[in-house]
């Protein structure tokens, strides 16, 4: 058993595709960055990303795909699932040595481990546009604090430049400590630390902009008087918006 | 804005706005432009969901309360003693930025009570749709009410300006309307309706020869049936519905289960449960009409005007058809798949997609996540069908009830319970 050790991105996962092949490595197990404990005895390869590598295994993937098949087997990549590298293997070397398109083989398992992959990302991706909640600076900045599932900011950015063109936006994956920035022109990467603590009146008085606690008190005012207390449903409501996200939903923060 | 008084404006109508229960906001091709604010493009988004389960995607509110009518089904209606309200169209402006540019909301729903005359009601409202367009350079979605009697140039101007336009036919036939609102007729929600489908028609046409030319209500138009309110049947429901979607390009037809609000006599007495069974059996009929190729003859007839409660109206009609089955999902067409129960329409198009490889056993259908428990007494694979050749309809409904848990199933069950 061969460990391929790679850097965690798409490009470096795509290099190592192509090195599996070019050394005909059998029976692999991806890691991340370090090579994972549990396998100590077995041997290493260290993959560097190499950008004309990734780029002949993406057109070799982009060729037997449709547009749609190759952005879902792009999204599948951010779903986070431990096992995703392996998954997205098995669907590649499948697609690659099949003559015609396989997408729609969805009783073979390569297939279908991938479309479950693709729906996590893109549940959460959806999930994200509609629970991304933006607080407004005193310096008019719009900035949200999000803890998704999957990795799935790469995936959102462009729904969010697009709706919000004229207003500058952060949007802060907590669980991942990084954040896509738009400056009016163009969105970015950024690393930082953001305080825990952000919910805090204390904390909001200080940054935020003084409409902010009110808008988010009429929000919450909205979000209670649309509810019909007669046909009260709290699983339906649990099913929709599941607990985890609610520390990150001013609406179901009590009012400070 | 001065706070609490636009904090108790919200509360009051929003609170008056809730009963009508759209809140789509897919469909329509209202791109982001000029670098302005919003995006309507698309699929819609549900920001959040309330405790009652439903969905929030606009802000939903009434831009007064004040009405000159007294429906009898109507929270606002002129002789109920509640407290009344009205924004002005600066405030529904600011509410409908600050929402939106927090993420909160995709967009406006704007209805209203009746003030002053119809076409006064309707200029307010036009003019706040106009206003965020044109001032604001907002670009997400707007569904205002079109409120009848309006004259036509004012409907014009809201198609222009709004994504989606509603006029609600509220009681499903004439006699239920002259019952409770014996000042209405049907006639005057159904000339705004007509009207409004000839201008979105004749703009479509329009836009084909000429892509500059301006669009119209490009979500289409929808009404709203109140149920279980009055006495109609399910078959004069959905044949009205039917109507609406054949004669007057509806883009949807929503059907509201009566929540009990008043002491009138005429109405289910307060404390009558809301017929949530009932309102998701008409939504379920109204999506095989919608998308699965079903006649509402086929669902619901004279000898059977009312949906079961305790069983899916597809299932009701495969178990009313058992001689159309089983079908071999190798074989058979789209159609006929999307027909059998516990195959919904996407795992219907898997299925033709995925036996292009191979022939499709039992457990590939399990994988493909389809509810096999159910579908398995429809389908014609050698070996299970063989033990279930011989079931009748009536055999094959208690199965099938007794491995479904619903939630419902106390309301239904025909056994004494023991202990």
């Amino acid at each position: 058993m061969i460990q391929v050790i790679y850097d965690g991105t798409f490009e470096g996962w795509l290099t190592a595709v192509f090195e599996i092949y070019e050394y005909k490595f059998e029976d692999v197990v991806f890691a991340k960055n370090e090579a994972s404990a549990t396998l100590l005895f077995s041997t290493h390869h260290h993959v560097m990303t190499d950008e004309e590598k990734a780029n002949r295994v993406l057109s070799g993937i982009k060729k037997r795909l449709s547009a749609g098949g190759f952005s879902d087997f792009y999204k599948a990549f951010f779903s986070d699932l431990d096992e995703i590298e392996q998954i997205m293997f098995q669907f590649t070397k499948y697609a690659l040595a099949s003559p015609k398109n396989i997408e729609g083989d969805f009783s073979n398992s390569a297939v279908w481990d991938l479309r479950k992959a693709t729906r996590l990302t893109r549940r959460e991706a959806h999930r994200m546009e509609a629970f991304v909640r933006f607080k407004l600076t005193k310096d008019k900045l719009y900035y949200a604090i999000v803890e998704p599932d999957c990795n799935v900011l790469p995936v959102i950015e462009n729904h969010f430049k697009k709706r919000y063109a004229d207003q500058r936006w952060l949007i802060y994956d907590a669980k991942r400590k990084y954040g896509i920035y738009y400056d009016l022109e163009n969105v970015s990467t950024i690393e930082l630390q953001f305080n825990a603590n952000s919910n805090s009146s204390k904390f909001l008085a200080e940054i935020c902009d003084e409409q902010e606690e009110f808008y988010q008190n009429l929000w919450r005012c909205f979000f209670k008087s649309v509810n019909i207390e007669s046909r009260k449903n709290m699983k339906l409501h649990m099913q929709h918006m599941p607990k985890r996200y609610w520390k990150n939903l001013t609406e179901k923060i009590p009012q400070i | 804005m001065v706070h609490e008084r636009v904090m108790e404006k919200l509360a009051i109508l929003a609170d008056a706005a809730k009963y009508d229960v759209s809140c789509s906001s897919s469909g329509s091709k209202r791109e982001n432009k000029d670098k302005g604010l919003g995006d309507a493009k698309g699929y819609g988004i549900c920001h959040a969901y309330t405790e009652d389960g439903r969905c929030v995607s606009l802000l939903k509110i009434l831009l007064t309360n004040h009405c000159i009518f007294d429906c009898a089904y109507c929270v606002s209606r002129k002789s109920n003693d509640i407290k009344r309200a009205a924004f002005t169209v600066q405030e529904v402006v600011d509410l409908t930025i600050g929402f939106y540019r927090r993420n909160y909301i995709e967009g406006l729903f704007l209805s209203s009570g009746i003030f002053d005359n119809p076409d006064y009601t309707m200029e307010r409202l036009v003019r706040i749709a106009k206003k965020l367009r044109l001032e604001e350079n907002f670009n997400g979605y707007i569904h205002l009410k079109a409120i009848p009697g309006a004259s036509d140039e004012l409907m014009k101007q809201a198609g222009i300006y709004a994504d989606r336009l509603s006029v609600n036919v509220e009681m499903p036939t004439e006699q239920s309307l002259k019952l409770l609102a014996p000042d209405k007729n049907h006639i005057d929600v159904i000339k705004p309706m007509e009207y409004l489908k000839n201008e979105i028609v004749g703009h479509k046409e329009e836009k084909k020869l000429n892509y500059k030319a301006p669009i119209f209500a490009p979500a289409g138009q929808s009404t709203q049936m109140v149920i279980g309110a009055t006495k109609e049947s399910d078959l004069e429901i959905l044949g009205m519905a039917d109507y609406f979607y054949e004669k007057m390009n509806m883009k949807r037809v929503y059907y509201s289960g009566y929540v009990p609000i008043s002491y009138d006599s005429r109405l289910p007495a307060i404390g009558t449960p809301v017929p949530i069974i009932r309102e998701n059996r008409l939504y379920q009929a109204d999506w095989l009409v919608r998308f699965y190729g079903f006649k509402v003859n086929e669902i619901v007839g004279l000898n059977q005007p009312n949906l079961d409660l305790d069983i899916d109206p597809k299932l009701g009609w495969a178990l009313r058809n058992l001689n159309q089955f089983p079908v071999d999902v190798n074989t058979a067409d789209l159609e006929l798949i999307k027909r059998i129960p516990g195959i919904g329409y996407l795992s219907a198009k898997k299925i033709v997609a995925a036996r292009q490889f191979k022939k499709l056993f039992p457990d590939d259908l399990k994988k493909l996540g389809i509810a096999y428990t159910r579908a398995k007494y429809f389908l014609a694979f050698a070996t299970p069908f063989q033990l279930q050749r011989d079931l009748t309809s009536i055999q094959i409904k208690d199965q099938i009830l007794n491995l479904q848990k619903s939630k419902y199933k106390n309301d239904f069950s025909n056994q004494l319970a023991l202990f």
